[in-house]
């Protein structure tokens, strides 16, 4: 019943879809407004975004600082290449591990649907390695807690 | 099961093409490297990074040694998509939340969070 998809393309490309109850402008907001970011761009229980910046323009830059209030962090940084007010998005970023990943260019579209919206990530790495490493390792250290859980099942 | 060796294996496409040969059922060295512009040798290369990794397995019958998908390995890979749905999906459960929250002020005025 997830509403979600993940799925890779071609040897570098990365797709995320996902439906909202809400208009594109409301979720062209809530990915571009730092005070809305910060709740809910968080990751597992318990992880924080103390630190939310965002500049919202062409060439803007953001970073946003996660937390888990045990010592853990890291950091994202980003530019914006392009921004179409309410239907598209296009930046690049990178984790801090803390070391830099490679540049991850990502174009993200909010069409209507319905009453709602569609939104359709595409990530593009810069080669298949690269993309392989982000879905293993990646997104790990803000998925701390669902680890854990999955390792309590295994 | 290395979780980054799996990825790793799988970032190549010829690599990803004997997987997807081995879904069909399992093969020699042999018929792995018949479809491939390949040498066996550079074909046995390719396995051991996949056995290595935990995605195929052998077995020894007689002089043959074939090749086949690990369900465990692929499981794994399956568990850890879908832990990152999962991790994902949280996040935009609460954008969910958050939207229901801004159409709502809007049409109560005066209704300060």
């Amino acid at each position: 019943m997830s509403k979600l998809t993940l799925k890779t393309e071609g040897d570098t490309h990365v797709i995320v879809t996902r439906r909202f109850n809400a208009s594109p402008e409301a979720v062209y907001r809530a990915h571009t407004d730092p005070e809305l970011i910060q709740k809910w761009l968080l990751g597992p229980e318990g992880w924080t975004m103390p630190v939310c910046i965002n500049e919202a323009k062409p060439g803007g830059k953001f970073r946003y600082e996660w937390a888990d209030g045990k010592g853990h962090g890291f950091y994202l940084t980003g530019e914006y290449v392009a921004l179409d007010p309410y239907s598209r998005i296009v930046h690049v970023e990178r984790m801090h591990l803390p070391d830099p990943t490679p540049d991850n260019h990502v174009e993200t579209r909010f069409d209507p649907d319905g009453a709602g919206t569609l939104m359709t990530i595409r990530m593009t790495l810069p080669d298949a390695q690269t993309r392989s490493a982000m879905l293993a390792t990646g997104m790990e250290h803000g998925m701390e807690a669902s680890y854990v859980r999955l390792e309590g099942m295994i | 099961m290395n979780l980054d060796a799996a990825f790793s294996a799988l970032a190549d496409p010829t690599r990803r093409a004997i997987l997807a040969r081995l879904a069909k059922g399992e093969a020699t060295v042999l018929e792995l490297a018949e479809p491939f512009d390949m040498t066996q040798p550079a074909i046995s290369q390719h396995l051991k990074v996949l056995e290595n990794a935990g995605l195929v397995t052998r077995r020894v019958e007689g002089t043959r040694r074939p090749r086949r998908l690990s369900k465990a390995g692929i499981q794994a890979m399956d568990d850890w998509l879908a832990m990152l749905r999962k991790a994902l999906e949280r996040n935009y459960d609460r954008l969910d939340q958050l939207l229901a929250g801004m159409e709502e002020p809007k049409k109560k005025r005066g209704d300060k969070r």
